[in-house]
């Protein structure tokens, strides 16, 4: 029965038009691309990118945090389909955990871009490694791991039930989707407290950092969950209720909402006074000593994101879902500019003994973050196109479609 | 500091003849054709990830024997969980490896912490006047990188060069906020203390400069080090005797470390560092000064290889002002017990709890 599952997934999958492999075709360009630069960083070392001593993390440690974000942000399908029972919801659940899934795939790899000894890893793995429970890291690879594992299970044992035809288990399924919930906001929680329970870095170092990150993930994923659906609609028999998209919308607009408050309080508490633990957030918005590398970064990020936000009040832009792309795509992007160019890079500068520096990423370090974003992409559409099969009944065990396929 | 320990390189050489039937050697070169378990489980390991990379790094070197010292360096444990024997057999593989590579006898010293000794550092800020001479002692002896390109130019020490800061008669009318509504500040200050890129990289005619005041600053070598709670895999951590260490064959390169050092006392080797042969220092140790790999992270450890064998640090040793001391701080009679008893000392950024071992005090 498992073989046949498998088959029958591979099988389904493996079969696409033209434009399904032009898309495959042009992400697996990128995933060799990246290949190539994951294998120039670990023999040349990261001197290929743009990080220094000063700016010792950059565009990887930013990218990695905004994607556990997303990952996080799967919960608001599974939150409204399993807590208030939301039919639209309920019907595409499975399709936030294929999310889920990817996001943090895409996150391991750029744990493993960002280090310097990749070959290394095994040393937090015991038994032969040593795992430590005073550091973040450690416990944000265990978070990061176990909602891996929760989503897998979830989603792919309601795909199982699907395909088999067998009812669902709630008695243990049910609670493995609550715990799944919790636990997705813990992986942002603990990737908030990696970067903010540093003194050395003042712009991190407060404890609104966790709220932050969990309502910019509740804006961002969303955001990203609306686009796929609507691009699932128009290429898919797969349909996606009205109702689903609607209330994803409405959590877009209300996280977004909040985020851009929060990020404006930030604003105003350290500016009014001024000291020079805000020397990074004024390097942000204006620059010092004549450096002004990320202001532009800034500016865009705050137009995108305030721009998303009075678009969601149109009507015009909320109910016409070709006209809600623009807006999603907007708070995505100001979003992921917000979360790396606009609050890691700038951890870095000042460096703590008040050095300013400008970070210029290199060809490698974009061309690497573009890979990534095609892996992930890619293992993306593979399990979105399974799980909407199964969802449609074209893979069924025994199932006539499957078998004339 | 009552530590009277033969030259490195001679115990060395000691050592490794007593050493050439040790019971469960992991060095290859030694018994190339025996396959002990160790050989057969590190077999076993090349179906994983890491091996897949090891190998990579194996098919590049043309060196046989040293390939294989490098295969089984990738296998060792944490410094700190090794026995004396694993300890001893890797200061072997480590220091023939370095010795075939930089063409000289290299020791690798493994000498633990002695028991009664803390060790403490003190600068008398009002006596350094900028020479950078301990900085450039500190790359010599210590084989940091010392390349051109970005990034691969590695200093543990930085000399700030700060402005006198100064009121000024001419700025009196100039207010605060500037050119808005009614002024309620003053503005007629220089800023001073404010550090721009490439101001420990200062190069004046002559020092001290009339216009500037120094602040060496380096690893503090904290009681409470930030950097130690954060490393997920345990290689950072303080000795017994106070400096806070690397083991550089564990470390991951995660740089979480660099992260949480308030001091900016920890240096990234982006690339293999640049260490030419003739350049290199072989009286190294473990923890402390032997020769670095690209992916890892480094700092200060006041010398290990000097100050366990009762040497001042190098950068003690080169000032030319004697502002810079170092002793221990559970004797009474050392200096920089003295120092703490009689002057007025600080610490940097004394407010994030971090209780650094290295002071500040003034004459």
């Amino acid at each position: 029965m498992l073989t046949s599952f498998l088959t029958d997934y591979v099988r389904y999958v493996l079969k696409g038009g033209t434009k399904f492999y032009a898309w495959m075709g042009s992400l697996a360009f990128f995933i060799l691309a990246m290949l190539f630069v994951f294998y120039l960083q670990n023999t040349d070392g990261l001197i290929v990118t743009g990080l220094t001593s000063q700016i010792s993390d950059g565009l990887y440690l930013a990218n990695l945090v905004f994607l556990v974000g997303v990952a996080a942000g799967a919960v608001t399908i599974v939150f409204p389909a399993y807590v208030y029972h939301h039919e639209g919801m309920h019907k595409v659940a499975v399709l936030g955990e294929m999310l889920a899934i990817s996001a943090v795939i895409m996150v391991m790899v750029f744990v493993f871009a960002h280090m310097g000894r990749p070959d290394r890893l095994w040393h937090m793995i015991p038994p032969r490694g040593i795992y430590s429970f005073s550091s973040m890291l450690g416990w944000d690879v265990m978070v990061l791991n176990g909602y891996l594992i929760l989503n897998f299970v979830c989603g792919f044992y309601y795909l199982w039930c699907k395909y088999t035809g067998n009812p669902i288990n709630q008695k243990w399924f049910i609670p493995l989707v609550y715990v799944a919930i919790a636990w997705a906001l813990s992986i942002h929680t603990v990737t908030a407290f990696l970067m903010a329970n540093n003194p050395a870095r003042p712009m991190w170092f407060h404890s609104m950092m966790p709220i932050r990150f969990i309502t910019t993930a509740f804006a961002a994923g969303p955001a990203l969950i609306i686009l796929i659906f609507l691009v699932i609609r128009k290429n898919t028999k797969f349909w996606v209720d009205d109702s689903a998209i609607k209330l994803l919308t409405t959590i877009v607009h209300f996280c977004l909402g909040i985020a851009i408050f929060l990020t404006l309080s930030e604003v105003v508490v350290e500016l009014y006074a001024r000291t020079e633990h805000a020397n990074g957030l004024y390097y942000l918005m204006f620059g010092l000593h004549g450096l002004t590398g990320l202001v532009p970064w800034f500016w865009s990020s705050l137009v995108l994101m305030v721009g998303a936000f009075v678009m969601f009040f149109m009507p015009s832009f909320r109910n016409d879902f070709d006209k809600l792309r623009i807006p999603c795509a907007m708070a995505f992007t100001g979003i992921w500019i917000e979360k790396g160019m606009g609050l890691i890079v700038p951890g870095y500068i000042p460096s703590p003994i008040g050095e300013v520096t400008e970070y210029h990423p290199s060809f490698v370090e974009w061309l690497m973050v573009l890979g990534i974003w095609a892996f992930g992409f890619f293992i993306l559409t593979i399990l979105l196109k399974g799980a909407i099969g199964i969802l449609l009944g074209e893979i069924k065990y025994g199932g006539p479609a499957a078998a004339a396929k | 500091m009552a530590i009277n320990q033969q030259p490195c390189a001679g115990a060395a050489q000691d050592r490794s003849s007593e050493c050439t039937v040790p019971p469960a050697s992991a060095d290859p070169a030694a018994n190339p054709l025996k396959t002990t378990r160790r050989d057969f489980l590190r077999a076993g390991g090349m179906l994983s990830m890491s091996s897949l990379m090891g190998t990579a790094a194996l098919m590049t070197q043309s060196d046989n024997a040293n390939a294989a010292t490098e295969w089984a360096e990738h296998f060792q444990k944490n410094y700190r969980l090794m026995t004396p024997e694993e300890k001893n057999e890797s200061r072997l593989r480590l220091e023939r490896r370095y010795s075939d590579e930089y063409g000289k006898k290299v020791a690798v010293d493994t000498t633990e912490a002695q028991p009664g000794m803390l060790m403490g550092y003190a600068l008398n800020i009002r006596k350094c006047i900028g020479c950078r001479r301990c900085v450039h002692a500190c790359v010599a002896e210590n084989n940091q990188s010392r390349g051109t390109r970005p990034g691969e130019k590695i200093e543990w020490i930085q000399v700030l060069r700060m402005e006198r800061g100064k009121f000024e008669q001419e700025k009196m009318n100039h207010g605060y906020p500037e050119g808005l509504g009614i002024q309620v500040g003053g503005n007629a200050y220089t800023p001073a203390g404010q550090v721009l890129e490439g101001q420990y990289h200062y190069n004046p005619k002559a020092v001290p400069e009339a216009d500037a005041t120094y602040m060496p600053i380096a690893c503090m070598q904290c009681e409470k080090p930030p950097c130690v709670k954060v490393c997920p895999v345990r290689t950072t951590y303080r000795e017994g005797d106070g400096p806070v260490v690397i083991d550089y064959n564990w470390c991951i390169g995660c740089k979480m470390c660099m992260n949480a050092c308030p001091y900016w006392a920890r240096r990234f080797n982006l690339t293999k560092p640049v260490l030419p042969k003739e350049e290199m220092n072989p009286v190294t140790h473990y923890l402390g000064n032997r020769p670095r790999m690209r992916g890892v992270v480094e700092k200060c450890h006041w010398c290990l290889q000097r100050s366990r064998h009762n040497r001042y640090p190098a950068c003690v040793e080169v000032c030319p002002v004697g502002a810079r001391k170092f002793g221990n701080l559970l004797d009474p009679e050392s200096e920089v017990s003295k120092i703490l008893e009689r002057k007025n000392v600080f610490r940097l950024k004394a407010e994030l709890n971090t209780f650094p071992k290295f002071f500040y005090f003034y004459d």
